[in-house]
C-alpha cells in the first residue's frame, strides 16, 4: 500500500511551461550580453493528491508533504531566474536562496555545469539580494532548495547552451545537430571551434526570445551524481571567505562595531539609561541609544562595545516569563495535552511520556547584520534566509516604504533554522537610525542561548496497543511551546497572516507544518499523530523551526516505543521494523544500515547498539550507533567538558532521491548526526526564574570532539527516483532516535527526558545576568599550546 | 593613544589602540585581518585560534598591551607562508582533500589548532592519539568533527 514517490514518476507531471515529457520553455533575454532565463516555478512538481490510488490508511505526508507544500507555494511566482554567460564563457547565477553551509552553491554550480557542458569551476554562483517579485520563492528552509530549483535552473542552463550552439552554428557554418561541446568550447565535425565566450558575444538577441529546450537524461549526466568538493572550500581554509562581519570599511564605509546590552530577564525591555554620559565617554565609544530590544552601543572595536555593554546601568522592564522555570512550562504543557483516544488496556498497552527541553538554535556565527540607514533609505547586509521578509520588517521598523530598503544576502556561518528570522537586521536598522550612522551589529555569544531563538520545549505522549501478536493502534500527542513561523514563507503577506495578534493563525500554520511533515511509516493499524501548541506562549519565548523542526523529538518518541513493541512481541528491533514498515525505501536503508553497522554483533555489558529510521524530505534515513555507557567512560574527564555516554561508532544510510553531490550529502548527514547526538545526550537550555542559564559554548553542551564517534560512516544509496530530495535536515531525526534507543538498550532503562543529562547537577556556574555579557579574559597567554 | 608594534604574518605592524583591547579586535576591527572569527570572546569556542611564536593561542583573551615588538602572530592568512613553496600548508591541503568545511566559520581556527596539536605531539616524539583529538576544544556547529579527525591525521603525515 505504500506510496513512496518511488513509483509512477513522470506520469503525473503536467504543469505550466511543460510541453512534453522533457521539453521546457525558457527565454533568451534581449539586450547586450548573453542572459538566459527560466521561470522559477518551472518543474515545481508537488505531488497531486487527486487521482492517486488511495492507500488504505494513508497519513498526509505520504501523499502530500511539507516539501510539496513549499513547492506549491512557489508556483504563483512570475519572477524569472537568469544565468549570464560572460565574454570569457563563464556562467554566472544569483541563486535566490541562502548558503549557510549546506552546500547549495556547489550543488547548484554542478547542476548548471551539467546542463551547460561547462567545467564546474567556471560556474559562479552568488546569492541574490531580496527580490520582492519572487513572492514566496525566496525562502531557504525545509530542505527545499534543490527540490524546488532543480528543474528551473536546468532549464535556464539548457537555454544558454542552445543559444550558444545556435550562434556557433551560424559562425561556423555548421548544422547545430552536428556540433559538440567540450569544456566550454564548441566543435564542428571538421575540428573548427568557437569558445563559449566568443559564442556568447554573438548569441545575444535584440529582443527577448521564447525558446523550447529539452533537458539531459540521467544517463547523459557526467557531473551530477559525482563527488564534488565545495567550491568555496579554498576560501574557507585560507580565511578569505567573507561573512557579514568580515565586510570591512572598504565594503561599507563607516559601519562601526555595534552591540546591544540586553535585559537580565528573557525579553525584558529597556526603560532608561542611568549612566549614558559616562558610557559615551569610554574609549572608542561613539554612540549609545535605546532600541526596542535593549541599549545599543557603537564603538571603534567590538571589544570596546563589550566593555561599554558591561558598564551600562539600565533600568529594565520585566521579561515575558518572569519568575518561570522549566518545571512550570512542563506543567503547562502537560495540562494542554490532548487526550489519547484508545483506552489503556492493561498488558496490551505500551506507553511512553517524553519531555524535550528547550535548546538553543545558535549557529557559531552569532546573529549579526550591517545596516546603513540614511536619507529615507536603508541598506542591509546579512545572512538572511527570508530576505523579502527582512526587507518588509526593516521597512516597518523604520517607517519606510519597502522599496526604499535594499537587502543584500551574505553567506552565513551556519543557520539551523536560526537565520529564517531577521532579528539582527531589524536591530541593526533601529540602531543605525538612532545613531544616524552605519552599524555593524553583532550579538555577544552570551546573548545567543539566553535571548536568542530556541527549539521549543515539548512533550510527546505515545500509546500503542498490541493484540494477538500485532500492533493495532499507535497514538501520539505532541504538545509544544509554540513554534514561531512568523517569517511565514518569506513573503510579507503570509508573514503578516502568521503574526495575527491572537496567535491563532500561527497555530494553524504550525499544525499545517506538523501535519505535512510527520509520518509514522509503520503499519500499526489506527495511527494518529496530533500537535497541540498552546498559543498562550506565542509571545513569551523566542522560538524558531530549528533544523528538522518537530521530527527529531517526534521520531525519538516513536522509535523508543517501537523498540518496546519489538520487545513485547519478542522480535529483534530490525526484524520488527522490517515486518511493520510500509515503505520500500525505508526498508532498503534499514537493511543496508543493519548490514554496514553490523547489527546484532556481540557487545560488552554497559554498551549497546541502537537503530532508528526516518522518512521525510522525499527520502529516508537509517542510523545504527554503538554507545558506551560504562562508568569509566561516562565519568571520563576532559577539562570543562560534558563527557557522559560516548557514541563510539555511527553508521548512516540515506536514500535522498537523485543525488547531486554525494560528498555534500555525506557532509549534511554528518552534521545532522552531530545535532541528533547532542540533542539526545547533552544539549539543552535550563529556564530558571525567568531566564535561561546557559551563556557560552561550555554551558550549552553541543557535540564537541570528546563526544564524536571514533568511527563515522555514511552510505548514500543509488536511488531509483529522478528528482532530488532534501538533505539539509534529513540526518537529524533518526540520529537522535538511534542514540536514544542505544542508550535504552545499554542501560536497560528507556530515557524519557531529553537531553538525557538535563537533571544532572549543572556542570557550570551560571554567569551573571547583570551585566549581561562576560568580560573577555586577559590570561590567554597562560594557555598557549 | 598608545602605539603597539608586533609581527603579523611575517610583517611588522604598528597600531594606535588602547592597551586593553584584545588582539582579536586589533586584528579584525583595526587591521582588517578577518580570518580569525569571533565565536564567544571568552576563550571557549576557539574560533579565533591563531599562533603566537608558533603555538596556538586565542587572541580574544589577550590584550594587545601584553605582547611586544618581537612577538610573532600568525593567523590563517599567514599559515601557508610558514612552510616552503607557493602552495598551501599541508594541513590546509588535507582540509581540502577531506572536504571538511561546511559553513566554514570555525575552520580557520580548527586548522590553526590542528597544526599546533601536530607540532606539539611531534615535539613529544609520538603519534596522535584519539585522546589528543578529543582534547581539541574548537566548536563546529555544522558538526564536521569526524572529517576534522580524518584531515588532522592526513595532514600530520604530510607535515
Amino acid at each position: 500500500m505504500s506510496h513512496d514517490q518511488t513509483t509512477d514518476q513522470g506520469q503525473r507531471r503536467q504543469r505550466a511551461g511543460r510541453l512534453s515529457r522533457r521539453s521546457f520553455v525558457g527565454y533568451v533575454m534581449g539586450g547586450t550580453g548573453l542572459v538566459v532565463a527560466a521561470d522559477l516555478a518551472l518543474g515545481a512538481a508537488p505531488a497531486q493528491a487527486a487521482g492517486l490510488p488511495i492507500p488504505s490508511v494513508p497519513q498526509v505526508p505520504e501523499l502530500y508533504d511539507l516539501n510539496d507544500f513549499l513547492t506549491h507555494c512557489t508556483l504563483p511566482t512570475s519572477g524569472l531566474i537568469a544565468i549570464h554567460v560572460d565574454e570569457q564563457g563563464d556562467a554566472h547565477f544569483a541563486l535566490p536562496r541562502m548558503e549557510v553551509g549546506q552546500g547549495i552553491t556547489t550543488s547548484t554550480a554542478m547542476i548548471i555545469a551539467e546542463e551547460l557542458d561547462l567545467p564546474v569551476e567556471r560556474v559562479h554562483v552568488t546569492l541574490a539580494p531580496a527580490r520582492k517579485e519572487l513572492l514566496f520563492n525566496q525562502l531557504t528552509g525545509g530542505s527545499n532548495t534543490t527540490i524546488s530549483t532543480y528543474t528551473p535552473i536546468r532549464v535556464a542552463a539548457a537555454v544558454a547552451r542552445k543559444a550558444l550552439l545556435d550562434a556557433a552554428a551560424i559562425e561556423l557554418g555548421a548544422l547545430v545537430t552536428t556540433l559538440r561541446v567540450k569544456g566550454g568550447v564548441i566543435f564542428d565535425l571538421l575540428g573548427n571551434s568557437l569558445s563559449y565566450g566568443d559564442a556568447a558575444a554573438l548569441a545575444a538577441p535584440a529582443t527577448t526570445q521564447r525558446v523550447e529546450v529539452e533537458l539531459k537524461t540521467l544517463s547523459e549526466h557526467k557531473v551530477v551524481g559525482t563527488p564534488q568538493r565545495r567550491l568555496d572550500a579554498r576560501d574557507a581554509v585560507t580565511g578569505r571567505k567573507k561573512f557579514a562581519m568580515d565586510l570591512t570599511d572598504a565594503d561599507v564605509p563607516g559601519a562601526l562595531p555595534t552591540m546591544v546590552c540586553r535585559a537580565p530577564d528573557l525579553n525584558g525591555t529597556p526603560v532608561a539609561i542611568r549612566n549614558r554620559a559616562a558610557v559615551e565617554a569610554m574609549p572608542g565609544v561613539t554612540h549609545v541609544a535605546i532600541i526596542p530590544t535593549g541599549v545599543a552601543v557603537r564603538a571603534r572595536t567590538f571589544g570596546q562595545c563589550i566593555d561599554a555593554v558591561r558598564a551600562l546601568d539600565v533600568e529594565w522592564k520585566g521579561g515575558t516569563v518572569a519568575g518561570k522555570s522549566s518545571a512550570d512550562i512542563l506543567t503547562e504543557l502537560r495540562a494542554a495535552q490532548l487526550p489519547l483516544a484508545v483506552p489503556k488496556l492493561g498488558a496490551t498497552t505500551v506507553e511512553g511520556d517524553f519531555v524535550f527541553h528547550f535548546r538553543s538554535g545558535s549557529a557559531l556565527e552569532p546573529n549579526c547584520a550591517i545596516a546603513d540607514v540614511r536619507d529615507g533609505t536603508a541598506t542591509i547586509w546579512g545572512g538572511l534566509k527570508s530576505p523579502i521578509d527582512a526587507q518588509s520588517k526593516v521597512a516597518k521598523a523604520l517607517g519606510l516604504p519597502q522599496a526604499k530598503v535594499s537587502v543584500n544576502v551574505v553567506q552565513g556561518g551556519g543557520s539551523f533554522g536560526r537565520k529564517l528570522f531577521s532579528d539582527a537586521a531589524i536591530e541593526a536598522a533601529h540602531a543605525s537610525k538612532a545613531f544616524g550612522a552605519p552599524v555593524k551589529l553583532m550579538w555577544h555569544r552570551a546573548d545567543e542561548p539566553r535571548q536568542g531563538r530556541v527549539h521549543p520545549m515539548a512533550t510527546s505522549r505515545v500509546r500503542a496497543t498490541v493484540l494477538l501478536g500485532s500492533v493495532i493502534s499507535f497514538e501520539q500527542r505532541h504538545t509544544s511551546v509554540s513554534t514561531d513561523f512568523t517569517h511565514g514563507l518569506g513573503e510579507r503577506l503570509t508573514a503578516e497572516v502568521a503574526a495575527l495578534p491572537t496567535g491563532l493563525a500561527n497555530l494553524g500554520f504550525s499544525e499545517t507544518i506538523f501535519l505535512l511533515s510527520q509520518e509514522l511509516p509503520y503499519n500499526f493499524g489506527v495511527v494518529t499523530q496530533l500537535l497541540n501548541e498552546s498559543n498562550r506562549d506565542f509571545d513569551r519565548f523566542n522560538t524558531s523551526s530549528v533544523r528538522n523542526i518537530y521530527s527529531p523529538d517526534v521520531r525519538t518518541a516513536n522509535e523508543l516505543i517501537v523498540d518496546q513493541l519489538a520487545a513485547r512481541l519478542k522480535l529483534d528491533p530490525v526484524a520488527f521494523r522490517l515486518k511493520y514498515l510500509k515503505s520500500g525505501i525505508v526498508k532498503n536503508v534499514l537493511r543496508k544500515a543493519a548490514e554496514l553497522g553490523e547489527w546484532g554483533k556481540q557487545m560488552p555489558a554497559g554498551t549497546a547498539q541502537g537503530i532508528a529510521i526516518h522518512k521525510e524530505y522525499k527520502g529516508a534515513t537509517a542510523v545504527v550507533v554503538e554507545i558506551d555507557c560504562r562508568p569509566e567512560t561516562v565519568g571520563r574527564k576532559v577539562r570543562d567538558a560534558v563527557t557522559g555516554p560516548r557514541v563510539t561508532r555511527a553508521t548512516m544510510v540515506v536514500d535522498c532521491g537523485l543525488v547531486i553531490n554525494p560528498l555534500g550529502v555525506q557532509a549534511q548527514m554528518m552534521g545532522g548526526f552531530s545535532d541528533g547526538l547532542a540533542q539526545a545526550l547533552s544539549y539543552g537550555n535550563h529556564l530558571v526564574d525567568g531566564h535561561f542559564l546557559e551563556a557560552s559554548w561550555d554551558n550549552s553542551a553541543y557535540t564537541r570532539q570528546w563526544n564524536t564517534p571514533f568511527d563515522f560512516h555514511c552510505e548514500v544509496l543509488d536511488s531509483d527516483r529522478e528528482e532530488p530530495g532534501g538533505i539539509g535536515e534529513a540526518g537529524v531525526a533518526a540520529s537522535m532516535a538511534a542514540v536514544a534507543c542505544a542508550y535504552a538498550r545499554a542501560t536497560g532503562t528507556m530515557p524519557t527526558e531529553f537531553p538525557i543529562n538535563f537533571r544532572a547537577p549543572l556542570h557550570f556556574e551560571p554567569k551573571p545576568f547583570v551585566p549581561p555579557v562576560p568580560a573577555s579574559p586577559t590570561n590567554g597567554l597562560d594557555f598557549v599550546s | 593613544m598608545p602605539k603597539h608594534t608586533f609581527q603579523l604574518n611575517g610583517e611588522t605592524v604598528t597600531v594606535d589602540v588602547e592597551d586593553d583591547v584584545r588582539i582579536l579586535w586589533v586584528l579584525r576591527d583595526v587591521l582588517g585581518v578577518t580570518g580569525p572569527k569571533y565565536g564567544c570572546g571568552i576563550n571557549v569556542c576557539k574560533a579565533c585560534t591563531s599562533h603566537i611564536n608558533g603555538k596556538a593561542f586565542n587572541p580574544c583573551a589577550v590584550p594587545v598591551g601584553a605582547i611586544g615588538p618581537d612577538d610573532e602572530i600568525t593567523t590563517i592568512e599567514g599559515l601557508a607562508d610558514t612552510v616552503p613553496g607557493d602552495g598551501l600548508h599541508p594541513m590546509q591541503d588535507a582540509w581540502l582533500d577531506h572536504d571538511v568545511a561546511q559553513c566554514g566559520y570555525c575552520q580557520p581556527g580548527q586548522i590553526m589548532a590542528a597544526v599546533a596539536l601536530v607540532d606539539r605531539v611531534r615535539a613529544e616524539n609520538r603519534a596522535i592519539t584519539e585522546d589528543d583529538l578529543d582534547s581539541i576544544r574548537n566548536v563546529c556547529r555544522c558538526g564536521t568533527y569526524p572529517r576534522i579527525r580524518e584531515a588532522i591525521r592526513a595532514g600530520a603525515e604530510r607535515m
